[in-house]
């Protein structure tokens, strides 16, 4: 039941929250903050609660398991489940709707009530897709998410919100459409196969479906998380949509909602088509590479401060896709910790930008000069995520990058060389963010105050999150390593199925499992 | 006819007689409130009648009419839609005009034609029943005579549906010339594998007035115009109880001669699907006025049943009654909105009367918008279960052209939806003044509203026990 709370909760302060609104906004805030404070608090105590099972190789890696009948008729279970993986998608995502509140305290004062509520209903919906094993119930919380976050682009939302708010909604749901045509040719698929009619996660896992079958049924989950993802020819949405977003929104959309995509690959991808997948994994790690450039180029071209940020993470999430589809698990571990850190960071580049935005109006790159001289704690604050997310070693992005490289190195050669090239771009346009913006001579136009106590104390909580996966990343690649590791066998499976692709039949994981040992890692074998 | 034949007729015959009383009570006393009570009376005794029988079905009560649980179950859905249809009315039609009371006998012989057309399995009794229900369409559509363009809608569809009604006898007669009987499983016994010409014309001209009931591509002409004028409760009605009873006759019909098996026919559905699907979301970007949008986004919907239709039967028919379900409850809560919305004069059906309603009107915009992603399949609606269905039985069939346009059509309409959603969150930059007095009988509507948007959400998020009452009763199993 815990984990039905774990979704119900958000929406039940939400809802209380909007109620509040009619006293006075602050008890609103107030009431979702500790709401979700709360929620964290239980995401933690599951955390320390099951530190021995997740280091147990061989047993079931769900920690907390539900299943109840909801459309017997179908074969529609009311599934959730949590491993390792969930659990630290699930942490994020309430760090960073916590996160969401703090920064929008000032920023939003329109229907405070309905925005709260809003904001819980998406992070209700989003960790509703991190728990559910159902491939209908998945499905739900997918699309059900959509319109919430419709709905907050929508209202407050900048200039061009309503278009943004459109072509958000319309990408995706086209992506999902072809999705669920996906899950209902699976479905047949394995239903004609077995006699058994289910959308149960496990049990599809099993299916063995006809080579061209299966080629077409991934191509439809593919679609929807490369979309959500994104990767690069579905990705125009994601600049919009960034962009017109409150800043809050621009948090949870590149935070979170990139992050379904994600784990999306990783969960249901692999498992569901590993051989069809090894065959489409070159292609799948070119569109990554061609993200991590791409996104990179057209950040530096941005004077839209809000636009550098959306397309860095384009680049960004070029990795995550690289890592995903070079499946051994170092790289997986990569693209894990890549979608956590990276979550963060871009998060508090987003609320930073927000900040800015709120106290000059503008975010526009050519009207900014030398801030560091009026808001010198920003202008570091600021640094410190430009060097994360350029993956300056000893923070969280480099861990993740380093991670994708190795284990896409195995994979793909060619591949990881062109991606690490990709790195440099990074670092272009992250320092030429700081450049415009905070360096120079003192600016006596524009003149605000620096952070105050509360922004202080959520980037300060911010910078620790990445500091720590930066030095201590063992603890998030535990975590997330029984659930990559009991997905692995259905990898080793595809890559012998697929011997006419060398590149892939070559990897073979324990080798460089072997070469690169982290601190505790015969401890987490 | 035997007593149990009789006694399984019971809701037809409740049914028939209601319009008799309200027409009665009129000669009595004219007064618009009793005229609504005795309706909804009416309707619920045959509600209550239905349960009644529900036990001893199958009956087949002369060769006209069959009582079966698929009869049943659509019977029920036709009744509990005229009631929420006569309930908007009263607050509709107490802020217009007089001589509202024979409106609501006509809004019962409508549902009573429509009932018969559910329950035919006979030629004669289904020309019958569409007759009934179209003539009382007619008055209806034009029931506010006062507006031009309530006229020029009643005067469009009378001529246009009359002409269908005549293509369709043709039909019939071509088709009776070849097969001697009248009888549904008859004239499907002598069709398989029968190609000859007036066979096949019989099948077309068939189709020709079936797909102009339905308002399906290329025979949605009429669609816009009759919905644009049409008082908001008749357009309501019209796109659910109309249709919905036209295409469980459809269903019955091609039940006998499974429309797959009949390539050529099948085909034809298909080409029809197509189209519908493209014609009406891509015309329905096009629109300004709301009506007009529902209209074309109407003949989308019918466009997916079909996809249902073509599918096997096992799943089609559980396919096709729940997607009607789902669309009665957010065809009938979005009509309900506009028919709340409009004032004295003018129907609510620009975009701009939308602007900011859920801000002006919370719960009336909260309604519209739940209605407005159910027909648009957003999960946690009903509408997102009748998608599901449908998408399920057109990949089970591997109608894999059929799903794919219905994806890709499905996110066009989506566009047109959150069109009007997005003006509905807009500010108002100038406050507009607001419906001063509530009209009598807004209760009841909001009541209805609300019933129907709780269905809409009850349905999306536990659809398990409709399910089964469909999959009990629904089933042609007696065929």
């Amino acid at each position: 039941m815990i984990l039905v709370w774990m979704i119900a909760l958000p929406l039940l302060v939400g809802i209380v929250a909007w109620i509040a609104a009619r006293k006075s906004d602050g008890l609103s805030r107030w009431i979702a903050l500790a709401g979700l404070l709360v929620e964290f608090a239980i995401v933690l105590r599951l955390w320390v609660d099951h530190p021995i099972r997740m280091l147990t190789p061989g047993h079931s890696s769900w920690l907390v398991e539900l299943k109840l009948a909801w459309i017997p008729q179908l074969g529609i279970s009311f599934h959730l489940a949590l491993d390792g993986l969930s659990l630290l998608l699930v942490a994020l995502a309430v760090f960073l709707a916590i996160a969401c509140v703090l920064c929008s305290w000032t920023e939003i004062q329109e229907r405070v009530g309905f925005f709260h509520f809003i904001l819980l209903a998406t992070l209700a919906g989003i960790i509703g897709i991190f728990l559910a094993m159902d491939l209908i119930l998945f499905f739900v919380f997918w699309e059900a998410m959509l319109v919430p976050m419709y709905v907050m682009i929508a209202i407050w939302g900048h200039e061009n919100k309503y278009y943004a708010a459109l072509k958000f909604f319309l990408f995706t749901q086209a992506g999902g459409l072809l999705m669920l045509a996906a899950i209902l040719g699976l479905y047949f698929v394995h239903g004609k196969a077995t006699g058994t009619y289910t959308f149960d996660y496990e049990q599809l896992m099993a299916a063995s479906i006809p080579a061209r079958t299966a080629m077409w049924l991934m191509l439809g989950f593919f679609a929807a998380f490369a979309v959500k993802l994104p990767a690069v020819p579905f990705h125009t949405w994601l600049p919009d949509a960034h962009t017109e977003a409150p800043t809050a929104g621009s948090v949870i959309l590149a935070g979170l909602l990139l992050k379904t995509g994600g784990y999306g690959l990783i969960r249901f991808l692999w498992p569901l088509f590993p051989g069809a997948t090894a065959a489409f994994a070159p292609v799948a790690m070119t569109l990554g590479v061609i993200g991590i450039f791409y996104g990179a180029l057209l950040a530096f071209a941005q004077t839209d401060l809000k636009r550098l940020v959306a397309y860095s993470s384009i680049s960004h999430m070029g990795f995550v896709l690289l890592g995903v589809f070079a499946w051994n698990e170092l790289a997986m571990q990569g693209a894990v910790v890549q979608m956590l850190c990276h979550g963060v960071s871009t998060g508090a580049l987003f609320i930073i930008v927000g900040q800015l935005h709120e106290r000059i109006h503008t975010r526009q790159l050519p009207r900014m000069r030398g801030f560091w001289e009026t808001a010198p704690r920003m202008g570091a604050i600021a640094l410190f995520f430009a060097l994360a997310s350029l993956g300056l070693p000893g923070l969280g992005n480099f861990v993740g990058e380093f991670l994708v490289l190795f284990g896409a190195y195995a994979a793909a050669p060619g591949m990881a060389i062109a991606a690490a090239i990709g790195i440099i771009f990074a670092t272009v346009y992250s320092l030429w963010l700081m450049y415009r913006a905070f360096f120079g001579p003192r600016n006596d136009v524009v003149q605000f105050a620096d952070l105050d106590l509360r922004e202080s104390i959520l980037l300060a909580a911010m910078i620790a999150v990445i500091v720590w996966v930066g030095l201590f990343p063992q603890r998030a690649l535990d975590t997330a390593g029984p659930t990559l590791r009991a997905l692995e066998p259905h990898a080793v499976r595809s890559t012998g199925a697929t011997a006419e692709h060398p590149g892939l039949a070559e990897v073979s994981p324990p080798d460089w499992m072997g070469m690169v040992k982290f601190p505790g890692q015969d401890r987490a074998r | 006819m035997s007593s149990i034949e009789l006694y399984a007729l019971l809701p037809l015959i409740c049914l028939a007689g209601s319009p008799v009383v309200v027409l009665t009570a009129i000669a009595i006393s004219r007064d618009h409130r009793v005229a609504t009570i005795v309706t909804l009376i009416g309707l619920g005794a045959s509600l209550a009648a239905l349960c009644l029988v529900s036990p001893l079905v199958p009956v087949q009560i002369t060769p006209l009419v069959v009582m079966d649980g698929y009869t049943l179950f659509f019977v029920g859905l036709i009744l509990a839609a005229t009631a929420a249809v006569a309930l908007l009315s009263y607050e509709y039609l107490a802020r217009r005009g007089s001589h509202h009371e024979e409106y609501y006998a006509l809004l019962l012989f409508a549902a009573l034609g429509a009932c018969v057309v559910v329950a035919s399995n006979h030629f004669a009794s289904f020309f019958v029943g569409l007759e009934t229900l179209g003539v009382s369409l007619y008055a209806l559509i034009a029931y506010l005579r006062a507006t031009p363009r309530g006229i020029e809608a009643g005067i469009k569809y009378l001529i246009l549906a009359a002409t269908a009604d005549a293509i369709l006898l043709f039909g019939m007669a071509l088709i009776y010339a070849k097969s001697g009987s009248l009888e549904f499983s008859e004239t499907a016994a002598t069709l398989a594998g029968d190609y000859s010409g007036v066979q096949v014309a019989g099948l077309a001209l068939l189709v020709s007035g079936i797909g102009f009931k339905l308002s399906l591509v290329p025979f949605h002409m009429w669609t816009p115009d009759v919905y644009e004028g049409a008082p908001a409760p008749i357009t309501g009605f019209i796109a659910t109880v109309s249709k919905g009873a036209v295409f469980a006759l459809l269903l019955r019909y091609f039940s006998e001669a499974p429309a797959q098996d009949f390539s050529s026919v099948a085909f034809c559905f298909a080409v029809i699907a197509l189209a519908s699907m493209l014609a009406g979301n891509l015309l329905a970007l096009l629109q300004d006025n709301v009506k007009r949008m529902l209209a074309y986004s109407s003949i989308a919907h019918l466009g997916y049943l079909l996809v249902a239709f073509l599918a096997e039967r096992e799943l089609a028919v559980t396919a096709v009654a729940y997607y009607l379900v789902a669309y009665f409850l957010s065809i009938l809560g979005a009509f309900g909105v506009v028919g709340m919305l409009s004032g004295g004069e003018e129907e609510a059906d620009r975009i701009e009367d939308y602007q900011g309603l859920i801000w002006r009107r919370p719960w009336l915009g909260a309604s519209l918008v739940i209605m407005l992603l159910s027909l648009a399949g957003i999960p946690l609606t009903a509408g997102f279960v009748g998608k599901f269905y449908v998408l399920a039985a057109g990949v089970d069939s591997s109608l894999w052209l059929l799903v794919l346009v219905l994806i890709g059509t499905s996110v066009i309409g989506l566009f047109y939806y959150l069109r009007l959603i997005a003006a509905m969150f807009k500010s108002l930059e100038t406050p507009r003044e607001e419906l001063r007095a509530r009209p009598a009988g807004y209760a009841a509507a909001a009541i209805v509203l609300g019933v129907l948007t709780v269905l809409v959400i009850w349905f999306g998020i536990y659809p398990s026990p409709l399910i089964e009452l469909i999959q009990r009763s629904a089933a042609l199993a007696a065929f």
